[in-house]
This record gives C-alpha cells, structure tokens and sequence, in this order.
C-alpha cells in the first residue's frame, strides 16, 4: 500500500550509501534511506547500531565519508547543524536544546528574533510579535500551554517537548528529526507527544524518529527501519511486522 | 498525593515571591531602622551623599550584572578599574596646562578605556574562544591589572594637578545659597569663600552620570537582542549555540562591556578624588559580586536584573551610610556585607534545588 502511493511522489529526503568511520570502526556503513513527504519513519536497532550517526549525518553535524544527500532532489552538503536547520531539516535532541530560564516564545524564536524599531532609536526584540506567532502556530499543533510567558523550567516534560516541536514547526521545517523523544516523559506525556507527531504528519512534515521504545514506535510510525552494526537490515511498513520481528532484527537472528 | 503536590506548588510560589522581592523589604526596612535611630539619616543631604558614594560600585555592577547573568564572573573589575585610573591620571597630568578641561577629561577616559579594553578582549577571548573558566580567566587579569596598575604609579596614589577637576567630581547640577539664590552648574558668582559653606547643591553630576548609563544598561539588557542572548548564554550555552547566538562574539562583547564600566568607574574615581590610585577598586569584586546577587542574578546563571543590581549597591551603600552615623566603626561593613551576600546566595541555591524537582 504504503509503496504504491509513494511511487510518483519525490522523497523529500534522499540519502545514498551513506557512510561514516571513527577510526578503525564503521559506524554507518554504506546506508540509503529515503523519506516521503507526511511519512514518520522509525529507525530502531539495538545501542551503537549507528542510529544516532546516521541521523547526524543528516542534520548536518557529521560529514559523510562517502555518499550524497539530496534534499528535495537537490544535493545538499552541510559545514553545520545550523546549515541543516537553515535548510529545513530541524533536529529536535533528546536534552532538548532549551533555555529553561527563558519563556516559550523566546525559546521558539532563539537566535531568529524579531525587532521593532523603538522610537526610532534602537532595535527592540518584538516580544509581542513573538507571542502572537507562537499563539498561531501552537494552536495549529493543537498544543495548549497555559501562560507562555512563564519560563521553561516550570513546564512539564511534555510541553517542553511541545515547545521544541513548535519550534520546528515554526520555521518551516521540511524534516523532523528526533532523538528519543519520549525516553524521559511518563505515559500520558508520551501520548501527547504521539499526538505531535500524527499533527505533524497529518500537515507533510516528515518525521524521522529514533526509539528503543517499541510501544513509541508502533504507535507512530508508518515505517520501519532497522540497523545492526552499522548496516540497514530491515526497511519494512510498520503494519507488516510484530515486536518480536523487529528485535529479531535488531539482534540478527532472523 | 495530589494534597502534597499542592503544597509543594505553593511553598515553591512563596519562596519565588521571597527570592524576589526580599532585598527590598531588607532595603526598606534598613532605611526605615537607620531614620529612626540615625539623627540626619534622611535628609536631601545625606539620600544625596548616599548616591553619591555608591556611583563607582554601581557603574561597575552594571558591568558584572550581563557576566553574572552569562554565566560567568569578572574578578578583575577592581583592578581593571585601579589600572585604568592610574593610566588615565597619569595621561591627564602629561596634557598641557592650557588644555580645556572637558579635553582633559576626555583624554584621561579614552586612555583608561583603552588599556581596560585590552583587559577585558583578553578575558573574553580566553572564556569564550580558549574556554578558560572566567573564574581563573579573570583572576589571572587580576593578577596582571594589580601588578600594571603598582607598576605604573611606583605604588603610590598619583595627584592630578588639573585645575577644576575636583569641582567636576564633585559639582552639582544645581546650587542654592539662601541669599544668592538658584544657580545652574556652578555656584552663584560673587559668593566669598567663608559663604560657601551655606550652599546647598542638587543632582550630584556623579549621581547624573550613574543614572545615565543605568538607564541605558536596563534598556539593552531587557529589550534587546543583545540582552537576550545574555540570558539565553546563561540559561543554557550549548542551547544557545544550536540556536545560531554568536555565543563567542557575545561573550568576548560582555567581557568587554565589564572593562568599560570599571574604566569609566576608575575616571569618575579620578574626577571625584583628584588622584588615581591602583588599589582605587579593591573593595570593588565583594561590593559588586554581593550587589548583583542581592539583586537577585543567579551564580548559575541566566537570572538576573539591572534594577535589581541598583537596590543591591542601594543596600550596600545606605548600610556603609547609616552605620557611620550610627558611629559604629565602618569595617562592621565589610563584615555585614558578606553576610548579606552569602544570604542571598543560600537564597538563590534554595530557588534552582527546587526549581530542579
Ligand atoms: N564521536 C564518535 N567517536 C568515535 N566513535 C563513535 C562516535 N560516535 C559514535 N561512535 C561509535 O559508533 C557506533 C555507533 O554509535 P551511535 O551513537 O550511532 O549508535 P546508536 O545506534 O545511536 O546507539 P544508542 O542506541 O546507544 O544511542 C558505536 O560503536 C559508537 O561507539
Ligand atoms: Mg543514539
């Protein structure tokens, strides 16, 4: 099902033998992956499998040693993750990557803010720019924040995650990346951030997404994609496989 | 359990609440003790003198408020300050005679800046791009500032002979002379020297000066982007980074930014007392430290106001005022002040132990 409807379509992603060495140690080893507009791909695989390599690879913090990129059909290179992020692909890391003592809007807007000029003197940040946009686009996820004034450090977990997914969002992201997004979140969070992600995916944001947690997994992704050592050994639609498939997998006894 | 969240909640809004607004109900309450046991405690004179006398602490804890909030600490603001008052005395007096005075002034400060600015460059070079701890970064620039500053003034005080210096430390906006009337930036003219003593003067031009950069401070630090990255770089560094802040340029600017308060700071020393002297600001790192962190900045970083930092030097200041009038002996004020500022520190650690939970 899943393939037929990508036929025709152009991956919004592309990327091709992909590999990445430290040293003696082959942590990607010639890994292609292609990633369809609206489609959360999970990429599972047992610790040091090269998840978290090939990810950054993709958003810009390691240059491959081999392979190309090609967002969109264009190739890409990027010097940095900021390169990446001004391209579109948004990395959400599992510490999240926020200023606690600093509110939502800021947190949403760090490092692009908006200015006004103030009596003609000096460029002020436009705070109340800023909280009209992170309005607009948290209502467009659907995400509830009570007083988004208030700093980061007094929200939950999950809105923490909101806010950095809103961030994405906001700058038009044309990927989401994300590492263990839920590993420190309770259950009704977790959920929450599933919620994000469908929201994400029902407006064509691709989501790229890495999980030891199978619950996490099944619960969101439309594809499967497995990596032992290095290598990708499964590429599969997440409703043609159970659990036990996937560790089977993951651990090379398939 | 959900009683217990309930508590937790409010005695973490309460303590929020204290954190806050603790250092003015201290401040109130001392100037209200120092009024009622003090005889001239609140008089124009005296709110005058107290501003006065707090102008230099005050310039160079605008300074260590955007290091504090960064993140960092500037220990070498005292020395910085001291070196940069010798060099700029010492500028002042090579000046021909005939030179008009706001030249004078003006060279002495440009001279101080400049060798404050290579201090600072150096600090911030070293924290943001070598990323040397700003404790050791500037304690090293404290050793070097100390030693300069000695160096070039042989260890004593250097006089300034400039003609009206003094008056400019110490002149006033206004004067009134109960016979002679108002006057605008310098006495009445024709008043014999014994009638002097009857003048009152209004808006201390240190006072004025300390207001103006105040103000300018308070507005760069919360609206504009420069400010914000201060906090952003404070709150969380490698955020901040991620997020595209020119994390390095920033800092290198904040160690900059200290340099030039405590230069300025070490000419209104030069202006206010005629002499620049290379220990001028060795009570300058506890007074600003305790100022900034009474204010209600965090050591950790990413908190802090330049109005808060204001009613910490008030605090200081009103303190060192109303125990000489009190005729207490005024090294109980070293003492007083260090134990404010370890209060305030307990404060601070309370509010992030339980912000963390
Ligand atoms: N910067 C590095 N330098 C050297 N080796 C590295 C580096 N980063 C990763 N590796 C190695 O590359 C391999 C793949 O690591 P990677 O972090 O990509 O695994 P992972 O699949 O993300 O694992 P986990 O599930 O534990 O996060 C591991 O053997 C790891 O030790
Ligand atoms: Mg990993």
């Amino acid at each position: 099902m899943m393939e037929k409807q990508n036929t025709g379509t152009q991956p919004v992603l592309q990327a091709v033998n992909l590999t990445k060495r430290f040293g003696g140690l082959v942590a990607v080893n010639n890994v292609s992956l292609d990633i369809y507009p609206g489609e959360v791909v999970a990429l599972a695989g047992d610790n040091g499998a090269g998840k978290s390599t090939l990810i950054k690879m993709i958003s810009g913090v390691y240059r491959p040693d081999a392979g190309h990129i090609y967002l969109e059909g264009r190739e890409i290179t990027m010097a940095s993750p900021l390169e990446a992020r001004s391209l579109g692909i948004e990395t959400i890391y599992q510490d999240l990557a926020l200023c606690e003592n600093l509110d939502a809007t800021v947190n949403i807007f760090l490092g692009r803010e908006p200015t006004k000029r103030l009596l003609g003197l000096f460029k002020q940040v436009d705070r109340n720019l800023m909280l009209a946009e992170s309005n607009k686009v948290l209502d467009r996820l659907d995400i509830h924040i009570p007083n988004l004034r208030r700093p980061i450090r007094q929200m939950s977990g999950g809105q923490r995650q909101a806010v950095a997914i809103a961030r994405a969002v906001y700058w038009n992201a044309r990927l989401v990346i994300m590492d263990e997004p839920t590993a420190a979140l309770g259950v009704p969070e977790q959920r929450k951030v599933h919620e994000l992600i469908h929201t994400l995916k029902r407006q064509n944001v691709p989501v790229i997404i890495i999980s030891h947690n199978l619950q996490d997994i099944f619960a969101v992704a439309d594809r499967i994609v497995v990596m032992r050592r290095g290598h990708k050994v499964g590429d599969v639609p997440a409703g043609e496989v159970t659990d036990d498939d996937l560790v089977a997998m993951m651990v090379g006894s398939a | 359990m959900r009683l217990q969240t309930g508590e937790i909640r409010s005695s973490r809004f309460w303590l929020d609440t204290l954190s806050k607004i603790w250092a003015w109900l201290f401040l109130l309450g001392m100037v209200a003790f120092f009024s009622v046991a003090g005889d001239g405690f609140l008089t124009p004179f005296n709110i005058q003198a107290i501003l006065a006398n707090m102008a230099i602490l005050m310039i160079i804890a605008i300074g260590q408020t955007y290091v504090i909030i960064s993140g960092g600490i500037d220990l070498s603001v005292g020395w910085v300050m001291g070196m940069a008052a010798v060099i700029s005395a010492t500028v002042m007096n090579r000046l021909p005679e005939s030179s008009p005075l706001w030249l004078v002034v003006l060279s002495g400060l440009f001279a101080g800046l400049l060798a404050a600015w290579i201090a600072g460059l150096v600090n911030g070079i070293l924290i943001a791009r070598l990323n040397v701890p700003p404790f050791i970064a500037t304690l090293g620039m404290f050793g070097i500032a100390r030693g300069i500053g000695f160096l070039l003034s042989g260890g004593m005080p250097v006089p300034i002979y400039v003609r009206g210096l003094g008056f400019l430390g110490n002149g006033f906006l206004l004067y009134h002379h109960p016979t002679a009337g108002w006057s605008f930036l310098s006495p009445p003219p024709g008043l014999a020297q014994a009638e002097l003593r009857n003048l009152t003067g209004y808006f201390p031009f240190v006072v004025i000066v300390m207001l103006v950069l105040l103000v300018i401070a308070h507005i760069t630090l919360s609206r504009t982007k420069f400010g914000l990255h201060t906090y952003a770089i404070g709150g969380n560094k490698e955020a901040a980074m991620r997020a595209g802040i020119p994390v390095e340029r920033r800092l290198v600017a904040i160690y900059l930014l200290s340099a030039t308060f405590a230069a300025i700071a070490g000419i209104v020393y030069n202006v206010r007392f005629t002499n620049g002297a290379a220990n001028a600001g060795e009570a300058m790192l506890l007074d600003t430290v305790a100022a900034v962190v009474i204010g209600g900045a965090s050591l950790f970083g990413g908190a802090g106001t330049v109005i808060g930092t204001l009613i910490g030097a008030l605090i200081i200041s009103v303190l060192a005022n109303g125990l000489v009038i009190l005729r207490v002996n005024p090294f109980w004020q070293f003492i007083a002040v260090g134990i404010v500022i370890i209060i305030a520190v307990l404060i601070d650690q309370a509010r992030e132990k339980f912000a963390q939970e």
